[in-house]
């Protein structure tokens, strides 16, 4: 540039237009290219390192689980063996616990959750919403080893001595579901586990039930409502089919929530390895193995069981995770073309 | 035409309505009545236990007196650590996924796996970071936990960074740019101080959050009956001990168990209510 | 159009002034959409240029790409020529951020930063001077009496640009952009979110600005255009229609659209 400067000593436009590269520039102007492009690839270096993350989980479990999946294979799954002595291990009986506590959990949080969402978006005065909203995410906020504590000295002798006795008296005797609630009561065991784990994955179903209810067009409902529809039928036949793949996208949520629990089922349930029908029986889940068998667990094949069975742990909940994912982001989009 | 028939149909379909608003009234019901349970046995059975000691003496052995101060120490420790850690990965990937995150394939696929890890189960954590590390080293140690804590710290903080940056509206970037202001300025200079609060408010739940962990610490800290200050060694942990003293069959070790488990559950709650406060007056 | 007319009745037709900006076949793609079709205009100097239109028009477009704005966007793209200085803004092979230093832009809604009034003023001069404190002083108060807002903050420097109210914020955006000592000023709707008051206040604002500095002004308001400027470019889909005085556009316009739109017709 010719040396026409102004009073800040940077050349102005009128100078003519000559390429004259970068040593022309100010150090001030220098540096901000530079600084551009650092902040740009740190920023870029440590979003990838999150991006693999999940990748650099996934394969250390499969280097720490090599042994066992060399020894035992597919038949692992289905094994419901689980002896350290003879060293014969199999994940049939955790993945069973964990399967059937996160199922109970889910058949009593979603109504409940459906019920709180309803009640928060259409039925709430709207000065309390707030605070009801932030007292049930508390419910979410409670670390899980509270819940397992309370679960055993407070819940579990509770539903022993009331509870217990009481389903095995009228729903026992409903047929076909006798042997579910059979077997001695103990307050702890698979339906404690289920009870307790429905409580911590009401939260985190209702919050996404709120989210996308509050996506509903007010004008949709207000067609409904001005057709002389009562609450219920509005929420029922409106709100609940606009957002339908966000439910199923919450629900998931709250599946790869409870897949995952560790403490609080560790407390209540049971940690025996048997397999049963009833549900006051104890059980393991893979979580509540792993807690209470690791750090003792002596031999290369014993811990790399222990291993193989947080990768199938770790599986199981990224697919349902992913999924939920997915479905609450096909939601969005689907709102995104009606507006 | 109101007959009728239409005057039946018309009250059951309100006493349906009745009963549905009932239901979710009830619902609603539920889950506070387990709110409320939880807490109040929180405060009767822990509240006797809560007192200086408490901070001042170390846990016993069983039949003893003491108290859960280098538990205490050691948490504040390792949570302190993994936060120190994992806050700066997380503000910066986050920052990258709201300010260049327009193009490219990273920013959506570390979106999603993002949430993905915000959810999964944190045992799985104390896995991998015992296969990294602790196998290798072939010890336990609080830099094991710090380290485990820290991956738990990470996905929250991107989450809360990225949703907070990108409601700071265009027009603030645009009138920076307008300026002259190259990109990094605008970032650090109007970005991070219009979304000052918000990405407060992530860490603070993510300190919330790693503060009553339990599974990624099993496997990591492990647990130490005496005083340490030296994070290359098992470090002594609440949430461990408090796991430890209460499947024991000892009742001091039990009262130990609700003292330390209240606290925690004051401290988690306090710090939500005070980071919601403190975001929802900005 | 009456009131219309009244604005520019006075207004003799000016002698035509040397040219700032010179708009030479521009096009501007959203994607593949064809925002801004073959557009050519001068954009004189030390004057107000307005330009008006119908809502998706093309004139925010057309505006933001003097600065380059649209470059933040990456779906967004300009091909043509837009000289100032004799060289070509668009293809310039200098840093981008000289260039916005040297052409200031105020939006449509106030955007103060989140910082004191007196760090609002001095974040785009401290980009590129490096000022003492007492000379930063000088600068901070010239801006803002500049922008007739300097009795009203003077004594309250140190608060947060959000305790101004729309109209102060708005000058105190446009103070912003004159503390950097630009060439030309862009004003994207400036007054469309002011109350009638504030918009008078800007607007006298403007016509105080254009000894100093060249003015282009994008507004949807026919009897603002007509009150404040001195030349006016009609545009429509994407379209230069019609750019002359302001008064022939608004009394004689050319073209039978222009026409259509000045009188109410449509739009």
């Amino acid at each position: 540039m010719s040396a026409v400067l102004d009073n800040r000593g940077l050349a102005i436009a009128e100078a003519p237009a000559v390429d004259v590269g970068n040593s022309s520039r100010p150090p001030m102007l220098r540096n901000n290219a530079l600084m551009d492009a650092v902040f740009r690839n740190v920023t870029r270096f440590f979003a990838f390192l999150v991006f693999s993350l999940l990748a650099a989980i996934l394969v250390s479990l499969v280097i720490g689980s090599a042994p066992s999946l060399h020894k035992f294979g597919f038949g692992f799954l289905f094994n419901d063996n689980w002896d350290p002595v003879q060293e014969d291990f199999g994940a049939l009986v955790p993945i069973f616990g964990t399967l059937v506590t996160s199922g109970i959990a889910l058949a009593i949080a979603i109504p409940v959750s459906f019920g709180i969402a309803l009640f928060l978006t259409e039925l709430s005065p709207v000065w309390l919403r707030r605070p009801l909203g932030t007292a049930i995410e508390m419910l979410a906020a409670i670390p899980s080893i509270i819940y397992g504590m309370w679960g055993l000295f407070v819940f579990a002798p509770i539903f022993q001595q009331y509870v217990q006795p009481l389903a095995a008296r009228t729903l026992g005797n409903v047929p076909g579901l006798k042997v579910l609630f059979s077997g001695p009561p103990m307050g702890i065991g698979m339906l404690s586990a289920g009870i307790i784990l429905a409580v911590m994955v009401i939260p985190f179903i209702t919050a996404v039930m709120r989210d996308v209810f509050e996506l509903v067009p007010p004008m949709l409902k207000e067609s409904a409502y001005g057709l002389g529809s009562t609450t219920w039928e509005v929420v029922w036949r409106v709100v609940l089919p606009f957002t339908k793949v966000g439910v199923i996208g919450g629900i998931m949520l709250g599946l790869g929530r409870a897949l995952g629990e560790t403490m609080a089922v560790t407390f209540v349930i049971g940690n025996a390895h048997q397999l049963s029908a009833s549900l006051f029986m104890p059980g393991n889940s893979i979580a509540s193995a792993l807690a209470n068998e690791f750090t003792e667990a002596v031999g290369d094949l014993y811990t790399s069981s222990l291993i193989e069975l947080g990768l199938i742990l770790f599986l199981i909940t990224t697919i349902v995770l992913a999924l939920s994912k997915m479905l609450l982001l096909q939601l969005a989009k689907q709102e995104g073309e009606t507006t | 035409m109101i007959g009728a028939e239409a005057n039946a149909i018309y009250r059951r379909r309100r006493r349906t309505n009745a009963l549905m608003m009932g239901v979710s009234t009830a619902a609603l019901g539920f889950g506070l009545f387990w709110l409320a349970w939880i807490l109040a046995v929180l405060l009767y059975e822990g509240g006797a236990a809560l007192g200086p000691t408490l901070f001042t003496k170390m846990t016993p052995p069983p039949g003893n007196d003491g108290g859960l101060g280098n538990a205490i120490f050691g948490s504040v420790m390792m949570a302190g650590a993994g936060t120190l850690i994992g806050t700066p990965v997380g503000i910066l990937a986050g920052t990258y996924l709201a300010e260049y995150g327009r193009r490219g394939w990273l920013a959506p696929a570390t979106r999603f796996i993002n949430d993905v890890l915000l959810s999964a189960p944190s045992i799985v954590i104390g896995l991998f970071v015992y296969s990294v590390y602790v196998a290798r080293v072939k010890h336990f140690s609080g830099w094991a936990g710090a380290f485990a804590l820290a991956i738990i710290v990470v996905p929250v903080v991107v989450r809360t960074t990225d949703d907070m940056l990108k409601l700071v509206p265009n027009s603030l970037r645009e009138a920076a740019a307008a300026l002259g202001a190259p990109t990094w300025k605008v970032v650090t200079m109007v970005c991070y101080r219009a979304a000052s609060a918000g990405i407060v408010t992530g860490v603070l739940l993510a300190i919330a959050r790693v503060a009553g962990e339990t599974a990624p610490l099993l496997f990591t800290a492990l647990n130490n009956q005496f005083w340490s200050a030296d994070m290359n060694r098992p470090m002594a942990n609440l949430p461990v001990v408090i796991f430890q003293f209460a499947m024991s069959p000892y009742e001091d070790w039990h009262r130990l168990a609700w003292g330390g488990a209240a606290l925690i559950t004051l401290l988690v709650l306090g710090i939500n209510i005070a980071a919601r406060s403190l975001f929802a007056r900005k | 159009m009456a009131t219309v007319m009244h604005a520019v009745a006075d207004k003799a037709p000016q002698p035509q002034p040397a040219s700032k900006l010179s708009v030479r076949n521009l096009n501007f793609y959203y994607g593949s959409f064809h925002a801004l079709k073959r557009v050519s205009l001068e954009i004189p100097e030390k004057q107000v240029t307005a330009f008006i239109g119908p809502s998706g028009c093309g004139k925010s477009t057309l505006l933001r790409t003097f600065n380059r704005m649209f470059e933040l966007y990456p779906e967004q793209r300009a091909e043509g020529e837009v000289m100032m200085g004799g060289e070509n803004i668009l293809a310039s092979k200098r840093d981008v951020s000289l260039i916005r230093a040297n052409i200031g832009m105020v939006f449509q809604k106030p955007t103060p930063f989140p910082m004191s009034i007196y760090d609002n003023i001095a974040f785009g001069v401290r980009l590129f001077e490096d000022l003492p404190r007492a000379r930063m002083d000088e600068r901070v108060e010239w801006a803002l009496t500049k922008a007739a807002l300097w009795k009203e903050v003077k004594d309250k420097l140190n608060q947060s640009g959000h305790s101004l109210s729309g109209g102060q914020q708005q000058r105190l955006c446009i103070a912003r952009g004159i503390a950097v000592k630009p060439e030309v000023l862009l004003l994207d709707e400036p007054c469309s979110a002011l109350d009638p008051i504030s918009t008078a206040k800007v607007e006298e604002l403007i016509a105080e600005l254009k000894s100093d500095y060249t003015v282009v002004i994008v507004t949807h308001n026919m009897q603002q255009a007509a009150r404040v400027s001195d030349h006016t470019a009609y545009m429509y889909l994407g379209e230069l229609i019609e750019f002359g005085d302001t008064s022939q556009i608004f009394m004689k316009p050319a073209k039978q659209q222009t026409e259509d739109y000045i009188t109410g017709r449509f739009g």
